[in-house]
């Protein structure tokens, strides 16, 4: 255990300096001189001057690269261009909204995910096993964008059930955040319900095969019993997985979900930044999802081989 | 049972390897769900390579005076958006955009990604620094690696293309690997090298045809989600730039006006939902096909 937990994290801090290195070259990569860039509009030698000074501009690259680390570390990523806010500060407030919004769209994905996958493997070749996996094609199949855009217009527009757009933070009005968050939610989770589904489905069909099953069952338990407590144990492991292996679409989910829904998270961060050309804030952002998105899937594998020891005795192997 | 395990007819290579082909042909046309899906894609490849000449108008004309009319406006099927464009034709170039997205991504994840997923399978000394590759590549979700290409060369739609392609790298390296690993230690392998084969023979007489199945189903998969992708880059604003049409920029223009013309939001969502659908359908299907343990659980 200690030799795969040592390994891993060997691994991880490799692949987050390499990628600090791909960060930090891919902005220096910018055509043209990033003082400029960095610049913006205001473009007279005498600010571009403080420009290369602040952001050691002339110093060799193994310099800057080393400010450039040493400053993050810190938690110093500069200042944005076009508000003048540290850019720490901005991220400090969107990610919040982000988290709480992944956090919603997972829970909601776990729960109809393991409940659709259960009453599929458990009603096979049932027309409630042909609706879920319908269901789950067209989860896997909808762009989530255009699902929100249908909800809004359908849900909140015509119908008035949530509100269309905006945000209350949680600690001001627990009530109208959810409220604000639930169709977001909904909508950010689907594509995570479907692979959930399908992967809860196949593993409780699995295991619904497996001798110990037909035991428990030969010996008078419930199949209420078998399924219930089967279920359970077998959905946390495919829901941590999914999560990890999912990470990635989620976040990028999250960014369009967070501009549909006019959410002042990361994603809408993210892309005001690229379209306003401010670099310190897409290098932060880049990086800082990287970072966490390195430390998630160490924590999802480490979580991953307390639940299924297998995986410990392979990794030591 | 008639079906032959697949790995007792690889072992055998040769011309088993087509009848197998065969076989796998025979029990999707035996499947109506995956007809039905081929012939969806049959019809979305035919509008989106013949569209100049099949749509009833050019897809950026603008027709001020006919703008926000409802499907079934004479001339105008599918109906118009805000400047009076018809939305059929603007579909029909979509359909353009995404596929000509979804191959060339996934071109660009097989040309890199087979032959680096041949070499970490087959050489040791070069499996750890491929797998760091791809490990890199993984640590950046796929829109924030789209978001940080399009800061960096500008968005386009081939500068999308790339960075869905490059985003699709490390899957296709990890299923080749682990395929190529498998195969490396079956008897016919070994014997081509006891044969005093050379390493390149072996690889691209013996493994990547064996291989084959496996790309050919990642591909399937990968399709539709460099479809997905273009249409979630384009709806941001990143991927094909104005006027020229993509289902994901009819859905982001049509966000402004929604309430008022539902079907220009509407329609861009149905063709790329069965678009994807359609792709998702017969890449399951082929799965099936492919591996008929698997789909009998």
């Amino acid at each position: 255990m200690r030799r795969y937990l040592l390994g891993r994290l060997w691994q991880s801090a490799v692949t987050l300096l390499l990628a600090t290195i791909v960060v930090f070259l891919g902005v220096r990569a910018l055509p043209g001189d990033p003082a400029l860039a960095l610049a913006g509009e205001d473009r007279d030698p005498e600010s571009l001057r403080a420009i290369r000074e602040q952001y050691g501009l002339d110093d060799s690259l193994l310099v800057q690269f080393w400010q450039f680390v040493s400053h993050a570390v810190r938690g110093d990523l500069g200042t944005s261009i076009r508000t003048g806010e540290s850019v720490t500060g901005m991220l400090r407030g969107a990610l919040p909204v982000t988290l709480e919004l992944s956090m919603l769209a997972i829970a909601v994905a776990g729960l109809v995910g393991v409940g659709a996958g259960v009453i599929a493997a458990v009603y096979r070749g049932r027309p409630a096993e042909w609706a879920a996996n319908a269901l789950a094609l067209l989860g896997l199949s909808v762009p989530n964008f255009w699902l929100g855009l249908m909800a809004i217009l359908y849900l909140s527009v015509a119908m008035g059930l949530f509100p269309a757009s905006g945000f209350v933070p949680f600690f001001e009005d627990p009530i109208a955040n959810l409220h604000h968050l639930v169709l977001p939610a909904l909508i950010l989770g689907t594509g995570l319900a479907a692979v959930i589904m399908r992967q809860t489905r196949s593993s409780m069909l699995d295991a619904l095969s497996a001798d110990y099953i037909r035991t428990a069952e030969a010996k008078g338990l419930p199949s209420s019993a078998v399924i219930g407590r089967h279920a359970l144990r077998n959905s946390l492991i495919v829901v941590v997985t999914i999560v990890g292996l999912q990470l990635g679409a989620l976040i990028s989910g999250a960014v369009v979900t967070e501009r549909i829904f006019a959410l002042p998270g990361f994603g809408k961060l993210t892309v005001d930044a690229v379209f306003q050309r401010d670099y310190p804030v897409i290098q932060a952002v880049v990086l800082v999802t990287a970072t966490a998105y390195i430390v998630i899937n160490l924590l999802v594998d480490l979580l991953y081989s307390v639940i299924d020891p297998r995986i410990r005795v392979r990794g030591e192997a | 049972m008639a079906v032959p395990d697949v790995t007792a007819v690889t072992v055998t290579a040769g011309t088993p390897l087509s009848s197998r082909r065969r076989k796998v042909v025979k029990r999707i046309l035996r499947n109506p769900l995956a007809i039905a899906g081929l012939v969806v894609l049959l019809i979305a490849v035919v509008v989106a390579v013949f569209a100049p000449w099949l749509a009833p108008h050019e897809p950026t004309d603008t027709h001020l005076n006919e703008a926000f009319g409802p499907p079934g406006t004479p001339g105008y099927l599918l109906g118009t958006d805000d400047l009076g464009r018809d939305v059929l034709a603007r579909i029909m170039f979509g359909l353009r955009a995404s596929l000509h997205v979804g191959l060339l991504a996934v071109a660009t994840s097989l040309v890199v990604g087979v032959p680096l997923g041949l070499m970490a399978g087959y050489f040791r000394a070069v499996d750890a620094l491929i797998s760091r590759f791809t490990d890199l590549v993984l640590a950046f979700p796929f829109l924030i690696l789209a978001v940080g290409l399009a800061a960096i060369r500008g968005a386009s739609l081939g500068n999308a293309a790339i960075a869905i392609g490059i985003a699709q790298i490390p899957g296709v390296i990890r299923i080749v690997r682990s395929e190529t690993l498998r195969l490396k230690s079956l008897d016919f392998v070994a014997a081509a090298i006891v044969e005093g084969a050379g390493d390149l023979w072996v690889l691209g007489r013996h493994i990547l045809p064996n291989a084959a199945s496996v790309v050919i189903v990642q591909a399937t998969v990968a399709i539709p989600a460099a479809i997905l992708g273009e249409a979630v880059l384009s709806f941001l604003g990143l991927g094909i730039q104005p006027p020229a049409p993509s289902l994901g920029t009819m859905l982001s223009d049509a966000q402004q006006f929604a309430t008022r013309a539902p079907w220009a939001a509407v329609m861009p969502g149905l063709a790329i939902m069965l678009l994807v659908l359609a792709f998702n359908i017969v890449g399951d299907s082929l799965r099936d096909a492919l591996d008929p343990k698997a789909s009998r659980r």
